[in-house]
């Protein structure tokens, strides 16, 4: 990077640079500073190492080696400055961009989690049975934050393994043939086995690093027994058998091993599918009646929630533009209350309002009435759009209200020498200039309102939901809110269809910035 | 009040001359304007009412809100000092001012990279900022819910269920988000001072710091407000990161209590949602002046 700065140009120093100048505290604070996070740094790189995640580890070697060379550098000085800010952006902004597009091509999601051996280690624990005559261990479950093991008394020893880990001696108490306390885990309650009954009956703990020894699992969380795979992996043949000598081979076009019954095993594994999230939302007949329905009403909404909310708030900026008026501005800070309450608070408070049974609305103001204002599709984005209504005018309100103002007085006189009335002179003036001033900002609106997940999730969680779709999704939902019930609210995952959908709404965004460029361009050369 | 000089005599502007209507002139002109003005304020304000109603019954669900300010009690305010709300304010309230602070800095330490220096790269950079400005970062929430699950397992502290992790999120928005805003301002002040002071000896980083962070305070604070607001109400994001219900934000904490219909501590959401609001509006109210320029500042320039 090369740097000019534009003062007239200096005469070359003999004098350090202060980069490296040590003498000031400057440099000692960014000495100490560099210190921490080349340590923090080293840190990542040996556990993304441990842990096999390579990407991390080159992310991590490339940033630290441009972290010390852009602070101790004397040349560099803007980077120097945008350092910090280019690193959070290239990974919560432009990695995560870049990763949707890619997760878009996979089949990545629940059943197709991870990669192909930890698949093939999946199916043999899932697969399991108990070995005839084996023995039952006592087991205490233990705990260590998130992770679980079973630490059981083997050898006449305490042995503690987890999902990851084989059993293995540790320190620890034994009480009679169970285990009483272990060093630096936490022995379960059966209350907390409860709490986590999926994750413990899920559980399987290696006897030793050889699969062939079986693992101890628990149908009860206080008995273990030593259970082994029904299926044998044949590693040159890339197939499975069964003990009834069903052969199951891999398919790598889907990421899963099938029969040639059609039977699969689960879980499958992450491979790419090309377009197939894509041609699914069209194609498939399930998805994408609800898809172009969701589409429609995903456009319909912001394109009512601006008009609706620029229409009431023009109208008030009209009507209270006037020098008068006392009290305007007491009037102007009772307006914009609903814009100063949080959105999502709002939203949830309208939603109780808007209670078939016990909501205001329909108990006071309706006197009793029996209105399912959330419970019926067309009602429920007149709800939306009502509670959006309330919640976006003030904005509109106080930007037009700053357009008028700004709009030359001069202009208004001239329409009335000519003789034009207040009607005219507000569709010819005043309205085709405000336009111009706040066409960026109802574009701007239209794009946050495209995406405004809070408000329909909140209000309605985008039901009534639609009959017989395959994912969780309702008439009131929105592209965005859509992604959400693919990536975690529908029982199965697909984090791969999800980010096809998202990736459709980059696209729009995108197209609708660009045009919003573009007009408010035009607007402008025209006036 | 400005009055209009006599010399324009079109007969719609008549009335301005005369400040002092009467009668049904003025209601013709101006009284019927106050009567629209409370029927908006009673619109604008009714939900707030409502919800300041339901705080203060005790019934403690939703079945018995329905009746304005029929009973008032303070119990639910009490009760809810006990629970888990307490914590979410300070969750929220930390997880906002780190995200808050680290957003001004970082965007104004960009902005003047950008305003002061020449470099390759600064025009293609500009003009990459505004390309990512166009798509909000919330739309790639699965790929952040993604990169969370990898980064957990080499950095704990940046996985999912972790403060750290959401602040570093929001703050991966930052630079997309303020920096032109920044820029702009950044722009006005004049660079004479900038080469006063080198030429008085002082660093690039004495210049930044001890200069121009002081000049452009007004609009660090504005940056820095919107942002803080911004997050404090902040909800897909904090909702795919935080599992546990100690960690939650009060977003994600008062959504999960006010979703269950039923069921739900009805009048413990409202007295929460009462308190959450306070801060929000008390900055607005403070703040409008500021906010007004500001929108108005953004529609003039376009």
């Amino acid at each position: 990077m090369s740097v000019t700065t534009e003062a007239p140009k200096r005469v070359e120093e003999p004098r350090l640079s202060h980069a490296r100048d040590i003498s000031r505290p400057g440099f000692i604070v960014k000495l100490i500073l560099m210190a921490l996070i080349n340590a923090l740094g080293l840190y990542g790189i040996l556990a993304a190492w441990a842990q096999d995640s390579m990407g991390v580890v080159a992310f991590l070697v490339v940033a630290l080696i441009a972290a010390n060379w852009v602070y101790f550098s004397k040349r560099a000085v803007p980077a120097k400055y945008l350092y910090p800010g280019l690193v959070f952006l290239a990974v919560y902004q432009l990695y995560v961009m870049g990763n949707t597009a890619f997760v878009a091509f996979t089949n990545y999601g629940d059943g197709h989690n991870s990669t192909k051996a930890a698949a093939i280690e999946q199916i043999l624990k899932t697969s399991d049975r108990r070995i005839d005559g084996s023995s039952t261990y006592p087991v205490a479950v233990v705990g260590q934050g998130a992770d679980l093991g079973f630490a059981v008394v083997r050898d006449g020893e305490v042995q503690l393994g987890t999902m990851d880990e084989p059993l293995a001696p540790v320190a620890g108490e034994v009480d009679g043939d169970r285990v009483a306390a272990v060093e630096g885990w936490e022995i379960l309650s059966i209350a907390e086995i409860q709490q986590q009954q999926n994750e413990v009956l899920g559980l399987r703990v290696s006897l030793s690093e050889e699969p062939a020894d079986g693992w101890l699992r628990t149908d009860n969380g206080s008995l273990a027994y030593v259970a082994r795979s029904t299926l044998s992996y044949d590693e040159a043949a890339d197939t499975f058998t069964n003990d009834e000598g069903k052969v199951f081979s891999a398919d790598p076009d889907r990421g899963l091993f099938a029969a040639e019954d059609g039977e699969e095993l689960v879980p499958g594994w992450r491979v790419l599918v090309g377009f197939e999230n894509f041609a699914k939302m069209f194609t498939d007949s399930r998805l994408s009646g609800p898809f172009f329905q969701i589409l429609v009403w995903t456009f319909a909404f912001a394109i009512l929630s601006v008009a609706t909310t620029f229409a009431l708030g023009l109208f008030i900026a009209v009507i209270f533009n006037d020098p008068l008026v006392k009290g305007r501005r007491f009037y102007r800070a009772m307006f914009i209350l609903p814009y100063a309450f949080p959105g999502f608070l709002a939203a949830l408070v309208w939603k109780g309002m808007l209670n078939k049974e016990f909501g205001i609305i329909n108990e006071t103001l309706l006197g009793g009435a029996d209105i399912n204002w959330l419970g019926d599709g067309n009602l429920a984005k007149l709800a939306i759009l009502g509670v959006n209504l309330w919640l976006g005018f003030p904005y509109m309100f106080l930007i037009t209200t700053g357009a008028l103002q700004s709009i030359p007085g001069e202009l208004h006189e001239a329409g009335v020498m000519d003789g034009a009335g207040p009607w005219r002179r507000f569709r010819s003036i005043t309205f085709p200039l405000l336009l111009v001033s706040v066409a960026p900002l109802l574009i701007a609106s239209f794009a946050f309102n495209f995406n405004n997940f809070s408000l329909i999730y909140m209000l309605t969680g985008g039901g009534p939901n639609f009959p017989g779709a395959p994912v969780v999704i309702g008439e009131t939902d929105i592209l965005i809110s859509m992604v959400y019930a693919v990536a975690f609210e529908s029982g199965v995952k697909q984090y791969g269809l999800a980010s096809a959908l998202s990736i459709l709404i980059f696209v729009m965004v995108g197209a609708i910035s660009w045009l919003g460029f573009r007009q408010t361009r035009k607007l402008e050369e025209i006036l | 009040m400005a009055t209009k000089t006599p010399k324009v005599q079109a007969p719609v502007l008549e009335g301005a001359n005369d400040v002092r209507l009467k009668g049904g002139r003025w209601w013709g002109k101006v009284g019927w304007k106050h009567v629209l003005a409370v029927f908006i304020i009673a619109y604008a304000i009714f939900p707030l009412l409502y919800v300041l109603s339901a705080s203060l019954s005790p019934g403690g669900t939703l079945t018995g809100s329905a009746r304005l300010f029929s009973e008032i009690s303070l119990v639910n305010y009490s009760e809810l000092m006990d629970g888990r709300f307490p914590k979410w304010m300070l969750n929220s309230l930390v997880v906002s001012s780190a995200s808050a602070i680290g957003t001004v800095v970082m965007g104004a330490a960009a902005a003047y990279a950008f305003s002061r220096f020449r470099f390759s790269g600064r025009r293609g950079g500009l003009t990459a900022l505004l390309i990512i400005q166009m798509f909000p970062q919330m739309l790639a929430f699965v790929a952040i819910f993604l990169l969370l699950l990898t980064l957990g397992d080499v950095f704990p502290q940046l996985g999912i269920g972790s403060h750290l992790a959401l602040i570093a999120v929001y703050l991966g928005g930052a630079l997309g988000a303020n920096t032109f805003l920044m820029y702009g301002f950044f722009n006005t002040i004049p660079r004479d001072l900038d080469e006063a002071a080198k030429i008085d000896g002082a660093t690039h980083a004495q210049i930044f710091w001890g200069m121009i962070m002081r000049l452009v305070t007004p609009i660090l604070a504005v940056v820095g407000l919107l942002s803080f607001v911004s997050t404090y109400g902040e909800f897909i994001l904090a909702r795919i990161v935080l599992n546990r219900p100690d960690t939650y934000t009060l977003a994600v904490g008062l959504y999960v209590w006010a979703s269950d219909e039923r069921n739900a501590p009805w009048s413990l959401f409202a007295a929460g949602a009462v308190i959450a609001a306070i801060p929000i509006i008390a900055l607005f109210i403070y703040l409008q002046k500021y906010i007004v320029a500001g929108l108005t500042a953004g529609s003039v320039k376009g």
